[in-house]
């Protein structure tokens, strides 16, 4: 099951370009959360910060606090542990190359000392069938190389190489940005099914697909949060006047 | 008909003609010193090559006949010790420099020293050997001409296995990564595993490199003319046989010299060829 996530006064820093400031959100558990700003606003750096992939940058900085349940993930554990409960879909899709379809799903767990064949052929299928590409590719599960799947399977592979690892937290840098307009529907749907189990916060670029996927929406301008609230209330009845400019097309 | 078209369309065509045929002359340009040598070593020494060559040791001067196999016997165990120093620490070097030493002062001393390395003549490495391990010990020894070839080989594959690992995408790094691999555990089983067949094609090159080494030779493992497997005496090799028989005095010792030559290129040709097809088992469809 997902955890609700709790960020409080988070900063984070490039050098010295001071990418996020005090942002402060509370992400509901098992619902879909949608990030949207124009490009720069440091949407991916936030999500970046939620599995602490931000600091593989050497010249990248955090400060403030997230709790995910009931740890402080800058606090209580390593970074390989919270990545571990902190699944992450990238904006292109990246399977490895070298990997069969079915090394490619297990290798959270191989590489993590993982052995147990029988229930790992269990894993990898379940983990297939939650990402809707089991019977696309039931048939060449060890013949075929990740890299040899169509760009909309390669992502829904990716989907399924961060479920087999069993996460709380689905982090998704705009998952369809790279796809075309029939696997990006596959995707919303994946979306839309999988929330009942995990916490997801999904960045986009693109407002339907925020209103369609994600009972809440955050906006981001210029490294800040503008504002937070209900999917509905952003899109239909804004406060904020930015908030207003930007999802009307006044700019961004 | 390209004279049907309007003037432009035709100087396309004919620019496009002269690319292609420009490419396809430098092309054969490259391939043609490769296939002159060859055939001339063909005609050179396929005749004096019989069973006789592959089985028997060289004849005392005066005597007709012989063969070359401690001398074959001799370079696979110099190669043998030369790929098992070699490849380990050049992999290991190039792992370090792309990976955990990224930037480090250390790194790029290293990345200094190796290209110096592969620029310092090979009779430069025999000399060194020689100090190092044929002095100390009195005597020369396969092992001391394997120790010359292997550091030979180290700059090539440490900087090959550099730039096929920083040819990797980020975005499979970050991918491991984000499933919480530890760092050592991501650059080993993803990382190098990705950037594998340019590894071992460094490996090849540097093996091909060092096969055809004679110079190092010379004050390492001296040669032998009689049956030897011990990495503690002096052995045969492929080149030092041939750099003996080809500046003797005897013509057939040169026939002999030019048998050794062929069969040293065949033998470098089917080695790399069978690690090729060893490691091209198990690429899946699709893999790129």
């Amino acid at each position: 099951m997902g955890v609700g996530i709790e960020v409080t006064n988070l900063n984070a820093w490039y050098g010295s370009n001071h990418t996020l400031q005090d942002i402060n959100l509370n992400i509901p558990a098992n619902h879909a959360t949608a990030l949207i700003g124009p490009s720069g606003c440091g949407k991916s750096t936030f999500v970046r910060c939620l599995n602490r992939m931000h600091e593989t940058n050497p010249i990248a900085r955090v400060t403030g606090s997230v709790r995910m349940g009931d740890i402080d993930i800058y606090e209580d554990v390593k970074p390989v542990e919270i990545r571990r409960r902190v699944g992450m879909v990238f904006q292109r899709p990246n399977p490895f190359p070298t990997m069969s379809i079915y090394d490619n799903v297990a290798a959270g767990l191989k590489l993590n000392g993982y052995t147990n064949h029988k229930s790992l052929d269990e894993i990898v299928e379940k983990s297939l069938k939650n990402s809707a590409l089991w019977e696309e590719v039931k048939d060449d599960l060890k013949k075929k190389s990740g890299a040899s799947l169509s760009g909309g399977q390669q992502q829904r592979l990716c989907i399924a190489r961060a479920l087999a690892v069993d996460p709380e937290v689905l982090l998704m840098d705009e998952p369809a940005s790279a796809l075309d307009p029939v696997s990006t529907s596959k995707i919303e749907d994946l979306i839309f099914q999988l929330k009942s189990q995990y916490t997801i916060v999904i960045v986009t670029h693109n407002m339907q697909q925020a209103a369609r996927v994600a009972e809440k929406t955050g906006f981001f301008l210029n490294g800040r949060m503008v504002e937070f609230d209900s999917t509905h209330k952003i899109f239909t009845n804004p406060s904020d006047k930015r908030t207003e400019d930007y999802i009307t097309g006044r700019f961004g | 008909m390209a004279t049907d078209f309007p003037i432009r369309t035709r100087i396309r065509y004919f620019t496009d003609q002269a690319a292609t045929v420009t490419a396809v002359l430098f092309t054969a340009l490259v391939i043609l010193p490769l296939v002159a040598i060859f055939i001339y070593l063909l005609l050179m020494g396929a005749s004096s090559l019989n069973l006789d060559f592959f089985i028997r040791v060289p004849k005392p001067v005066g005597e007709s006949g012989g063969g070359m196999a401690n001398a074959i016997v001799g370079s696979a165990t110099l190669l043998a010790v030369a790929s098992v120093i070699g490849v380990p620490m050049g992999i290991g070097g190039g792992i370090y420099l792309a990976e955990f030493g990224r930037g480090t002062k250390l790194a790029n001393a290293i990345r200094f020293t190796a290209d110096v390395l592969n620029g310092i003549p090979s009779i430069v490495m025999g000399i060194t050997a020689y100090s190092l391990i044929v002095m100390p010990q009195g005597h020369f020894s396969a092992f001391a001409g394997g120790v010359a070839l292997g550091i030979m080989m180290i700059p090539t594959i440490c900087r090959t296995t550099e730039e096929m690992l920083l040819m990797v995408p980020h975005v499979v790094r970050e991918a491991a990564l984000g499933l919480g691999v530890p760092n050592w555990r991501a650059v080993l089983s993803i990382t190098v595993r990705t950037a594998s067949p340019g590894i071992i094609t460094g490996c090849m090159l540097a093996f091909a490199r060092v096969a055809g080494e004679t110079a190092p030779l010379l004050f390492t493992a001296l040669g032998n003319s009689f049956w030897s497997t011990s990495l503690n005496e002096p052995i045969a090799a492929l080149p030092l046989q041939i750099f003996v028989y080809a500046t003797s005095p005897f013509d057939d010792w040169h026939r002999l010299a030019w048998a050794g030559a062929l069969v040293l290129i065949v033998l470098i040709v089917l080695a790399v060829s069978l690690v090729r097809y060893v490691t091209s088992r198990g690429v899946l469809k699709g893999a790129s």
